[in-house]
């Protein structure tokens, strides 16, 4: 397969493209909400649309009632939700969630998808308990209780936490912490008592909670795939999820590349464009030769998860890696090149910077995912 | 889809039947490796025997027509036998700035006069070619170049110098560049094809850091060289003052080549194995260096998918024009990383310049050999400089 898009997903990138830029653009999503200071960190009005557009149920099959389309077209509609830093629960629900959802019963997908599908239901996942990510080290526990489970323990670092309809959560039925057998998956929905939500604004506007379940009691059915076999639906998830994080970094690197070699053609010092000063023009080639690496990475690590190739795994890692550590260059560049204005607020600038921190983080950061590079690779 | 099957069995066995056995070893020295030319010789049987098969099938040439020494091989197809011959670890029969340079450069401006010869000589190892580009004091800013074709009616006299002229001294002839308008900066260089064995032609080898001699210095002292070889064989490529047109070609093609896009599959990460290096030498890797082999790799690893997706790009005419020189930076600075690494990995035994467990200081030679990966066809910066006017259209660039 080419490493570049076929027709049907160009004319995808067009349509994404020109959606989410008139209707996900920073002034109308990410400050409108801002501002108002919104609980969910998102509008569910723009929510609904994707779903009108068919973004909201693209990963899920057609039989379940969704597209059926792989993490190529998901990373095509990721990457302008990064360019326009659009806050939208499409890559926790559409992407993670509905992967795990792939390998939930009938029940579950009937309970679910279709609200995912409609764009009626936002879906959260619970995996961190620390503040660093770390999956291999899950103690959150739910213990067999009647026909069911009781959970308890705490989550961190959820997405939209509050918000969700459902939440994602990986938990332990046996063994020790740091085993990897002995993990479930359960769909927990919002109104399960006994969880709690602890809401926290983080540095780049989005919500997030610190959740806790104080013996949540949940039906036999809330499972997700094997009782105790969860690690292989966690990893699932998380491999989708990864692949889907880097090609929203890719967006936000270009978004603050184009912005910021736009203002290189327009700013003014000694009389001159500073774009014609040779120590920013090498900076700003040396940082589209690495946008450029970043996005060719994510789309072999789409192709690869795609095709269900063994070597996914590893390259969901060097292509989160890549883009967190290329994401990074550009919003550093593109504040300093802005000079002053790139720390205030009325520029955009700045809130590429701060979604590019809270990205890198989610799933792994780039240090988490080049030492995972490295135990893949035998070293 | 079916038929590239097919292409791909056939394949497989005609390397079956043709490749000796020992052309299936890595490459260990120069003398591995077959430039061609008049006074080439073979190493051994094997060598002669693998050159004569290849160049009976085309093979030598894989994608030139059939007319001048090819197989004409689709990009699929060509794209299957080197995967074939990658399979086995084939040799590639012949190398030469021929096959690389000039032959690209005359089958996109050549005369057809010019193909029947040189091509055919070139896809045969009968020629070996040398560049004639850089000279003293025309580096990066090649276009100011002075060695002077003086117009004699029917032929020029040639005089000046280059420099970094690659293994100039085993060359047969040469592909220069010669001012032959002294008004006219950009139009005024003339893409010049003349025997090395003309009256008035000397090279110095350059001895590099590395120990190493594959540049020379190039003289040029009154150089007759005829405006024609025969009918429809003119003695320079493309029109007469528009030698910078072919010359700016080949140096895309340059740098595509120097960037490793070309030169199939590479290695790309290292760490596995470096840790099996350290582990040979009886240490093991500190942590943080561990650290900066895992950085190398997620680099090293996303650089092979950019290297895929140009090859890919450029098949359709999908690419940047400007996109090698990019692929030229990031690839070469990304190889002097690797070498760095590799040094510090072995350590005092990655020093030695002379001794049998390095075959004679090859970790350190290799080291400085690619100090010059990104100087030579551009360097670093000319390519930054090339991104920015135009891939980014910054002004005044």
């Amino acid at each position: 397969m080419p490493l570049y898009h076929n027709e049907d997903q160009a004319m995808l990138a067009d349509t994404a493209r020109g959606f989410i830029a008139e209707e996900g653009n920073i002034a109308k999503q990410l400050r409108h909400w801002r501002d108002r200071n919104c609980k969910d960190g998102f509008g569910h009005a723009l929510w609904k649309q994707m779903a009108e557009m068919g973004f909201t149920g693209m990963l899920v099959d057609e039989a379940d009632g969704g597209l059926g389309m792989g993490h190529v077209e998901a990373g095509i509609v990721l990457e302008e939700i990064g360019r326009n830093l659009t806050p939208s629960p499409f890559l926790t629900s559409s992407v993670l969630a509905a992967t795990a959802l792939k390998h939930g019963s009938a029940d579950l997908k009937g309970r679910y998808l279709p609200g995912l599908i409609a764009g009626d239901s936002v879906f959260a996942v619970a995996i961190d308990e620390t503040a660093k990510h770390r999956p291999s080290r899950i103690t959150t526990r739910a213990e067999k209780s009647g026909n069911g489970f009781k959970l308890s323990g705490a989550k961190s670092f959820v997405i939209q936490g509050a918000s969700a309809d459902m939440i994602v959560v990986a938990a332990r039925t046996s063994g020790s912490d740091e085993d990897a057998d002995g993990i479930t998956l359960f769909a927990v929905p919002k109104d399960a008592a006994g969880m709690s939500h602890d809401s926290v604004r983080l540095v780049d506007s989005s919500m997030a909670t610190h959740t806790r379940f104080d013996g949540v009691e949940l039906d036999g059915d809330a499972v997700i795939g094997e009782i105790d076999g969860g690690r292989a639906v966690l990893d699932a998830m998380l491999m989708a999820g990864r692949v889907g994080a880097a090609a929203e970094g890719v967006g936000v690197a270009r978004g603050a590349m184009d912005m910021t070699v736009d203002y290189l053609k327009q700013r003014k010092q000694f009389g001159r464009l500073i774009g014609e000063f040779q120590a920013l023009q090498h900076r700003a080639s040396h940082l589209y030769s690495e946008v450029e690496i970043a996005r060719a990475v994510t789309i072999k690590a789409q192709q690869l998860l795609d095709g269900g190739s063994a070597h996914a795994d590893l390259m969901a890692s060097v292509a989160k890696a890549k883009v967190a550590k290329t994401a990074r260059l550009a919003v550093q560049e593109g504040v300093q090149m802005h000079g002053g204005i790139g720390m205030t607020d009325e520029y955009d600038i700045g809130l590429y910077m701060k979604r590019d921190r809270a990205l890198a983080e989610f799933l792994g950061d780039a240090t988490f995912h080049a030492n995972r590079v490295a135990e893949l690779s035998g070293y | 889809m079916a038929d590239l099957a097919q292409f791909r069995d056939e394949t497989r066995s005609w390397l079956e039947a043709n490749c000796p056995p020992e052309m299936r070893e890595p490459v260990r020295g120069e003398d591995d490796i077959y430039w061609g030319g008049r006074r080439a010789t073979f190493k051994n049987d094997a060598q002669k025997a693998w050159l004569e098969a290849c160049i009976a099938k085309g093979y030598t040439v894989p994608m030139w027509p059939k007319a001048y020494g090819g197989a004409g091989l689709s990009a699929a197809e060509a794209k299957v036998l080197r995967e074939e011959m990658g399979r086995i670890n084939a040799r590639p029969p012949l190398s030469s700035f021929g096959i690389w340079m000039l032959g690209p450069a005359l089958l996109h401006f050549g005369t057809e006069g010019q193909k029947q010869r040189f091509l055919n000589e070139i896809a045969r190892g009968e020629i070996r070619w040398c560049q004639g580009y850089s000279e003293p004091g025309s580096g990066s800013d090649l276009v100011s170049l002075q060695t002077f074709g003086e117009d004699k009616g029917d032929h020029w006299v040639v005089n000046g110098q280059k420099i970094w002229t690659s293994y100039a001294d085993h060359a047969d002839w040469i592909f220069c560049l010669v001012r032959t308008d002294k008004e006219n900066k950009y139009g005024g260089i003339t893409f010049m094809l003349f025997d090395m064995a003309s009256e008035g032609v000397t090279t110095k080898p350059i001895k590099l850091i590395s120990g190493s001699s594959p540049f020379c210095e190039t003289f040029f002292d009154n150089v007759a060289v005829p405006k024609s070889y025969g009918d429809d064989v003119p003695a320079y490529v493309g029109t007469i003052n528009r030698g910078w047109d072919v010359a700016k070609y080949l140096l895309g093609h340059e740098r595509e080549m120097i960037s490793g896009a070309d030169g199939g599959e590479r290695q790309a990460a290292i760490g596995a194995m470096m840790k099996r290096h350290a582990a040979k030498l009886g240490d093991e890797l500190d942590p943080v260096l561990r650290a900066e082999l895992a950085n190398f790799d997620v680099d090293a690893l996303a650089y092979a998918a950019m290297g895929e997706k140009f090859l890919d790009e450029i098949k359709v005419g999908k690419a940047h024009p400007a996109q090698p020189n990019m692929m030229k930076y990031a690839g070469t600075e990304l190889n002097k990383r690797r070498h760095e690494l590799m040094m510090a990995v072995g350590g005092s035994r990655s020093l030695e310049w002379e001794s049998d467990a390095t075959e004679s200081g090859k970790p350190a030679k290799n080291w400085l050999r690619t100090k010059a990966n990104s100087i030579e066809g551009g360097t670093s910066e000319v390519m930054l400089n090339v991104i920015a006017k135009r891939i980014l259209d910054l002004p005044g660039a």
